[in-house]
């Protein structure tokens, strides 16, 4: 994985140094609020309901183990004893405070790590495919392009400060896992018939109050141009994206405004400029980033075959967790491994210091030094050979993160919503509990299958409900907390934003509804391997809207 | 009925004007009754932030229920006493004191 290099080095720890001053001068009272907020922001720094919030950006959400035993020393020296990981591959400390920070971005610059851009109106943390370098369908690694990006967009100097936040992911796979249509820039690594590798480019994606999905502006832009054509994508948003409503500043709407064809002409006009003058990557400066993500040497391990087989005999919970959690590897002896943070009735994304530094453990022992942060709000071990899976279950079962739901409906994300964020107007962390709880069968579950249910505590959709096959917005109405239902999103490769059902449902309803809408599903499926998004993609809404609300439609 | 709040500076730990000072709690938060009681709080709170005491300083409406000064909406309860998700943590985790007659 990445290493930095010494300009890297340089860079964070000047970083640190001129935050800590700032800091410091702000306790001393040299510096206001007013001044010191847009610094503190752009250091990851927010003000929450009860007390501040650092949030640490996880490039790409790859990070090996000595970071991650980094982080479950900070949960236990300045925090709470404990951590949220996020939906966009990074981790946030609830309780952190102010005084302390300096010293905790100085802990966290000893293992490469820092919170720089992980707010304001500059382009965040690069996210990508959990899987990558790992997944059996990926046609390259979309890292490397992700940090090419990272190091492009690190404090520079035309795009620190745009109309509004700017978030790119990229895959390198067909079955999108990095949700790229719900970002500004979506990049898809791909070959053309050439066998030469590049991207197809979608723009305007976004969630919030105004969900789009974003349009593919190019189908095959080759890899040496990344970067001048982000430039222009960049430039005729900074150019032309609204700074006089913050709520209509991101490029969605600019792109949705202007019309595609009219953006995609004006990006190609400008990248005309750029095309072949310095952001032109030069061969050698892709393999010489490439050679940081240099897979780690797999050897033939072709025990695991048999060793699972009899290992599965052996145990049921290990028979389940393998069928759910455990997905193909590119080398056959190896496989991709999920580690739920999504325990029964647990926080959606919360890790206790010494469960991070129980699966950094685990990550050096059996997973070559490297862990991911997925995007889904759990943690990944790309690299483990099938003969060591039983090792590393046995492992996570001690430490309570052996829950074989990926991708099942108690495998929720959830937002932090009102029980911490200040922007939230009702709560999501217990409805995602609850509904967790109701649905704690694992055989249930499974019945049910693949079913993607997101829930956010308020219309800026942090907890991505738009996309969820079942979506679930918490807003406040009356004083009292509502919960509006989506049907029919979806974040892969065939992106879509689900349709409000019907009117909302309190707190105390919520549940059965969801309940309500499950069995629904699984009365009218064609067979069991219809999925939920299938199903309702086939029959639209009005079969569930019958079962929720036809009973007050008759009383009316 | 109204009462101050804010985030005290160094440490963000949400707080309540009290008996001239900053309480951790809300329970016996300086209650005001009036428009003239409320500006009253409005400058001590305006006072604290150009002292860089406070931030995000607010006049939030309370009740009083048995003696205790309680929030009335659900956000500002929940900066009362902690994430509802987590009883072990935040101002629930100890205490509260009985608010003086």
């Amino acid at each position: 994985m990445y290493r930095y290099d010494e300009f890297d080095h340089d860079f964070v720890q000047a970083r640190v140094a001129e935050f800590s001053d700032q800091v410091q001068r702000r306790l001393a009272g040299e510096i206001t609020e007013d001044q010191f907020r847009p610094l503190r922001l752009m250091n990851g720094v927010y003000l929450q309901l009860h007390a501040y919030m650092l949030r640490i950006a996880v490039p790409y959400g790859t990070l090996n183990s000595k970071q991650m035993r980094m982080l479950g020393h900070i949960a236990r020296k300045y925090d709470k004893g404990y951590g949220h990981f996020t939906t966009r591959q990074n981790i946030q400390f609830n309780w952190p405070a102010l005084s302390d920070i300096p010293a905790i971005l100085a802990d966290l610059a000893s293992v490469e790590m820092h919170a720089i851009q992980t707010s304001g109106n500059c382009i965040r943390n690069v996210t990508a495919d959990h899987f990558a370098g790992a997944a059996a369908d990926e046609v390259a690694d979309p890292r490397p392009y992700a940090e090419i990006l990272r190091q492009w967009s690190s404090v520079h100097p035309e795009f620190s400060f745009l109309p509004r936040k700017f978030k790119i992911a990229v895959t390198g796979a067909e079955r999108d896992r990095a949700a790229i249509q719900t970002h500004d820039i979506g990049l898809h690594l791909k070959k053309n018939a050439a066998g030469e590798l590049g991207f197809a480019v979608y723009v305007g994606g976004g969630q919030g109050r105004t969900p789009m999905v974003a349009r593919k502006i190019r189908d095959f832009l080759p890899e040496a141009d990344l970067l001048s054509y982000c430039t222009a994508i960049l430039r005729v948003y900074n150019l032309y994206g609204r700074r006089d409503n913050k709520y209509k500043a991101r490029i969605k709407i600019l792109v949705h405004e202007t019309g595609v064809e009219e953006i995609t002409r004006q990006v190609e006009a400008e990248w005309q400029e750029l095309k072949d003058a310095e952001l032109k990557l030069p061969e050698a400066d892709i393999q010489a980033i490439n050679a940081y993500f240099t897979p780690p040497g797999l050897a033939e391990r072709p025990e695991g075959d048999a060793a699972v087989k009899l290992a599965r005999l052996d145990s049921k919970n290990f028979s389940e967790w393998l069928d759910q959690n455990v997905v193909t590897h590119r080398h056959p002896d190896y496989a991709a491994v999920t580690i739920s943070l999504k325990g029964i009735g647990e926080v959606p994304g919360d890790a206790t210091d010494s469960q991070m530094e129980a699966v950094a453990d685990i990550a050096e022992k059996y997973a070559f030094d490297e862990l991911r942060v997925s995007h889904e709000q759990n943690l990944i071990l790309p690299h483990v050979a099938r003969a060591d899976l039983k090792a590393v279950y046995d492992a996570l079962v001690d430490i309570g993160l052996a829950t074989a739901n990926s991708n099942l409906i108690s495998d929720i994300i959830s937002c932090p919503g009102l029980d911490y964020c200040a922007l939230a107007t009702a709560r999501s962390i217990p409805v995602a509990q609850e509904i967790s709880q109701r649905f704690a069968s694992l055989e249930r579950q499974r019945e049910i299958g693949e079913l993607k249910l997101k829930i956010s505590g308020c219309i800026n959709a942090c907890g991505h409900h738009h996309v969820g096959h079942i979506g679930i917005l918490g807003v406040e109405k009356k004083g009292s907390e509502l919960y509006q239902v989506t049907l029919g999103g979806s974040a892969d490769e065939n992106t879509s934003v689900g349709e409000i059902i019907g009117r909302g449902f309190s707190s105390e309803e919520i549940t059965d509804a969801i309940e309500q809408i499950v069995d629904t599903y699984l009365g009218l499926r064609l067979s069991p391997s219809e999925r939920f998004i299938d199903a309702y993609r086939r029959v639209g809404p009005a079969p569930f809207k019958e079962a929720l609300y036809a009973g007050e439609t008759k009383a009316a | 009925m109204k009462v101050l709040t804010a985030n005290r500076l160094t440490d963000g730990i949400a707080v309540w004007y009290a008996d001239g000072g900053w309480a951790e709690t809300v329970g016996g938060a300086d209650l005001a009754h009036d428009k003239a009681a409320e500006d009253r709080l409005e400058a001590i709170g305006a006072a604290a932030y150009a002292n860089n005491e406070v931030v995000d300083v607010n006049l939030i409406d309370v009740t009083v229920v048995d003696g205790l000064v309680e929030p009335v909406r659900l956000r500002e309860k929940i900066r009362a006493a902690g994430p509802t998700i987590r009883e072990d943590l935040g101002k629930q985790a100890s205490p509260q004191p009985v608010r003086a007659a």
